[in-house]
């Protein structure tokens, strides 16, 4: 699958799949036991077939495992970066439904199975910016939300699609301070769910979601703050009107409903011009929709991103 | 033999000194051997900055504590270390600081500008920073003498709107969870709820003595 616009990347600067994944054996023998017994805890390590889509390769260097599964906002677990990673251990990945419904001719209950199976996994790596100024670029695997709402038939009545994540204090101890309103809800316009961009992700680094990326389901969408990325999702609806996310609510001046990367609209409280990107010493300039503006600048088309930020 | 810690003879606080100037010393140790051992995790310039000013904020609790532990503890040589953890908090500031401008913006003189300027909790930040070279400066014997007892006391004071705006650049910082700048927060109404407990206790004590 090739998108317009997109530069394929050169074969040649596509690290061979063998490599990069004895690349992740010798890091994880060489950083020995602690990391085995963190890893084993957090996620079975199950591996997840999928094929490199290479119109979604970046050129960009991956941010190691390690960092990716160890450095997490999940609030669910803990509003520090290292807690999740220590907490997730609670969290029951199976059995799992997600109930999609709302403004759908086919409402449906899909099991965790059954959505792993529903279309063809693909690797993508996509760059994520965070929206306090970090980011990373990570492997995902998964396949656009377009191929599970093809599915329900949305009606002509959807306009917005809400994402809900699991509400347990039992499995998710963070749950049990209202920092945010649990459970967590994140929300897209219909137009954005659909592009092809939009990730619905059930796995990284060439295995099953950690569970503190989000396990079993989440959503990636790259070119907007990570925060809009629902992790451990559990239920999706489709809405004629504009949903209030968790973000919207605790902050309204300071999240908005798109959150799309913008480094011209700078967060009331800190500028988002620059990033640290993890591993590299020198801030690097935040790029419009995180570098993604050719593929995803259209849907905006017309509006004052200032206002709607 | 026991050893009276109410009132401790300078050849004892002359030994527990180099030990309280250690122990301030720990959690730089503590950072540079993580560090040294990788363990700063993933974003490690966040990790030493968040460190730092968390030692920052910590010693100049410390410090604002000596006199309310000496007045409920009655040991008076408490305030004998006083000028130390003061000066640990600036340096903890300093590092802090450091960090900010080499690691965190690498002499960009640009963004630390529109930074001050534009960054409510940069502003802060930077103020309380600003006044605390103040204090350090006039720290030492000499300028005490200088500046004259009283002049020295009232410019000291700053220590409290300092460890208020430090409080204030931590809580604006957090995206969210304001828990642990609260914590902060909540101990430095305390410590100056005592001040003022004594500060009455003390005047009445001084009237009923007059009125004898």
């Amino acid at each position: 699958m090739k998108l317009p616009g997109i530069p394929a990347i050169p074969a040649s600067e596509i690290t061979p799949r063998e490599l990069f994944y004895q690349r992740r054996h010798f890091m994880q023998l060489a950083l020995g036991g602690s990391t085995a017994l963190i890893a084993g805890a957090a996620f079975g390590g199950e591996k997840l077939a999928s094929s490199l889509s290479e119109a979604y390769g970046l050129t960009d260097k991956l941010t190691p495992l390690e960092d990716v599964s160890q450095y997490n906002n999940f609030y669910e677990f803990d509003t520090g970066k290292e807690g999740p990673a220590k907490m997730a251990g609670r969290l029951k990945t199976r059995p799992w439904t997600v109930s999609v419904e709302g403004e759908v001719r086919k409402p449906k209950q899909f099991a965790i199975e059954d959505l792993l199976k529903l279309a063809p996994m693909q690797e993508r790596i996509y760059r994520l910016r965070c929206v306090e100024a970090w980011s990373m670029v990570i492997p995902w695997l998964g396949y656009p939300l377009a191929e599970l709402l093809k599915q329900v038939e949305p009606t002509s009545e959807a306009r917005y699609v809400e994402f809900v994540s699991l509400h347990d204090p039992e499995q998710l101890p963070g749950q049990r301070r209202a920092v945010l309103e649990w459970p967590y809800r994140e929300g897209l316009r219909i137009d954005e769910a659909m592009h092809p961009l939009a990730l619905l992700t059930f796995g990284l680094y060439g295995e099953v979601l950690p569970n503190q990326n989000g396990a079993p389901v989440r959503m990636v969408v790259p070119w907007k703050y990570g925060f809009k990325s629902a992790k451990s999702i559990v239920k999706i609806r489709l809405l004629k009107q504009q949903p209030t996310t968790s973000w919207m609510q605790a902050g309204p001046s300071e999240y908005g409903f798109y959150a799309n990367v913008n480094p011209e609209v700078d967060h009331p409280r800190w500028s988002q011009a620059k990033e640290r990107r993890l591993g590299e010493f020198l801030k690097r300039p935040t790029l419009p929709f995180n570098g993604y503006a050719e593929q995803v600048a259209g849907l905006y088309a017309g509006m004052d991103l200032a206002k709607n930020f | 033999m026991t050893v009276n810690w109410k009132a401790l003879d300078d050849t004892r606080l002359r030994r527990l000194k180099p030990l309280v100037f250690l122990a301030a010393l720990l959690p730089l140790g503590l950072l540079l051997t993580a560090a040294w051992q990788d363990q700063l995790g993933a974003n490690p310039i966040e990790k030493i900055t968040h460190n730092t000013g968390y030692w920052t904020l910590t010693f100049l609790l410390i410090s604002l504590g000596v006199t309310p532990l000496r007045q409920l503890s009655g040991a008076n040589w408490l305030v004998r270390l006083r000028r130390m953890l003061g000066l640990f908090a600036f340096f903890y500031a300093c590092l802090h600081f450091s960090t900010y401008l080499v690691l965190d913006q690498f002499f960009d003189w640009s963004a630390i500008a529109k930074d001050i300027l534009k960054r409510p909790y940069i502003t802060v930040g930077f103020a309380a920073f600003v006044l605390l070279i103040l204090l350090a400066v006039t720290s030492t014997n000499a300028m005490q003498r200088r500046l004259g007892g009283k002049n020295w006391k009232r410019l000291h004071r700053l220590v409290y709107p300092i460890a208020a705006a430090g409080v204030v650049h931590f809580a604006w910082l957090v995206k969210k969870d304001l828990s642990r700048p609260l914590l902060f927060g909540g101990i430095l109404v305390l410590l100056l709820a005592l001040r003022w407990f004594y500060k009455i206790k003390s005047a009445r004590l001084r009237r009923s003595y007059s009125s004898i």
